[in-house]
């Protein structure tokens, strides 16, 4: 079974993870869209560690018998992971689109600098 | 005294085929629009289309979504002091020859932004879509008219007018992906006034929606997040009269 402490200190960090999320949504600095795989887990987790029955089960199911909140922690890195391989393609994106960027500007200064006006695309 | 600018906000996404006609439609109101294009990093030939018909074209270098793209109108609407602008989708579902109705209340000096609802006079039944866009549709409906008070029917309509003030609010802040849900609350928390006007919505004239069953439900989940989470925050323009 799971110690008392545990639950509790996890249920604790995981619900003020959730409040630090929604707060950075607030204060824009942080958009929905990339909060809410954050907010999921958080929630996750609080859901884990607050339950504790659910969790032994679990555990069993996984074949964790000697310490059930280990659960806790493959779960936690899971998600840890699908949040990092989002975020790869997220900033694979924003490279690609600070490419188009710098290229769009180099031809506009270019145009602005009395080259002839380019034709469309 | 000289008529206020206008200016007609048209975002579109590889619309050729009916861009131009929205265009033209218009160009032949009487209202005297100026008409904005805002290429949202299309593939086709919308751009080219569009200035061809004598539309003023904003081209984004790449695909920025809805709310950017609509954002990037208002941002010239505010810029080049329009004291009114209306938007409507290059798509052709939203018929130009409409736009007196949404106009009136803003012209009139009732409304700050009034948007045109293929809900509100129980016109629903000739717009067709999904079961789950349906349930989706209603759910966001009534969560939204909870939270301004008001009853809106249409929360996704994108045929809106909007006043000075209006355009002063959507060119400093504009929800992303899925606007008009979150724009409606942040109109109403910023004291603006909105009303619906029921309007008749085309068949999209070409291409098809963006929106699939399992994207509308994610959305839907940003979406309620973002209003929940929009109740929080201070406004970003002052109160009349502060």
């Amino acid at each position: 079974m799971t110690p008392l402490v545990v639950s509790i200190v996890g249920t604790i960090v995981s619900v003020a993870l959730v409040v630090v999320v929604l707060e950075l949504i607030r204060s824009h600095r942080l958009r929905e869209r990339y909060a809410l795989l954050w907010l999921l887990t958080f929630v996750a987790l609080a859901v884990l560690a607050a339950w504790r029955d659910g969790l032994n089960t679990i555990a069993g199911w996984v074949g964790v018998r000697s310490y059930p909140p280990a659960v806790l922690f493959a779960v936690g890195f899971v998600f840890v992971v699908a949040v990092l391989l989002h975020y790869s393609t997220v900033i694979s994106r924003l490279s690609d689109q600070n490419v188009v960027l710098a290229q769009k500007l180099a031809l506009l200064e270019a145009q602005l600098d009395g080259d002839a006006p380019a034709r469309e695309r | 005294m000289r008529e206020p600018r206008r200016v007609a906000i048209v975002p579109a996404y590889n619309e050729e085929r009916s861009i131009g006609r929205v265009v033209d439609e218009l160009h032949a109101l009487d209202a005297g629009f100026d008409v904005v294009v805002v290429d949202d990093g299309s593939w086709d030939a919308t751009a080219e289309v569009a200035r061809a018909h004598g539309a003023k074209v904003l081209r984004l270098p790449f695909n920025l979504g809805i709310g950017g793209a609509v954002q990037t109108g208002f941002r010239y609407a505010f810029e080049q002091g329009y004291a009114l602008a209306v938007r409507l989708d290059g798509d052709g579902q939203h018929d130009p020859g409409q736009l007196d109705a949404i106009l009136a209340p803003v012209l009139s000096g009732e409304a700050d932004v009034a948007v045109g609802s293929r809900f509100a006079a129980g016109r629903g039944d000739g717009y067709r879509s999904s079961r789950s866009r349906r349930v989706g549709i209603r759910l966001l409906a009534w969560v939204v008219s909870r939270i301004v008070g008001r009853r809106v029917t249409d929360t996704t309509s994108g045929f809106q007018a909007v006043n000075a003030r209006g355009i002063a609010l959507f060119a400093r802040d504009y929800p992303h992906d899925y606007p008009e849900v979150e724009a409606t609350v942040m109109v109403s928390r910023h004291r603006l006034r909105a009303v619906e006007v029921p309007v008749a919505m085309r068949e999209r004239a070409s291409g098809r929606s963006s929106i699939t069953a399992l994207r509308s439900i994610y959305y839907m989940v940003k979406v309620l997040l973002a209003i929940f989470v929009g109740l929080f925050r201070r406004n970003v323009l002052p109160e009349e009269g502060s």
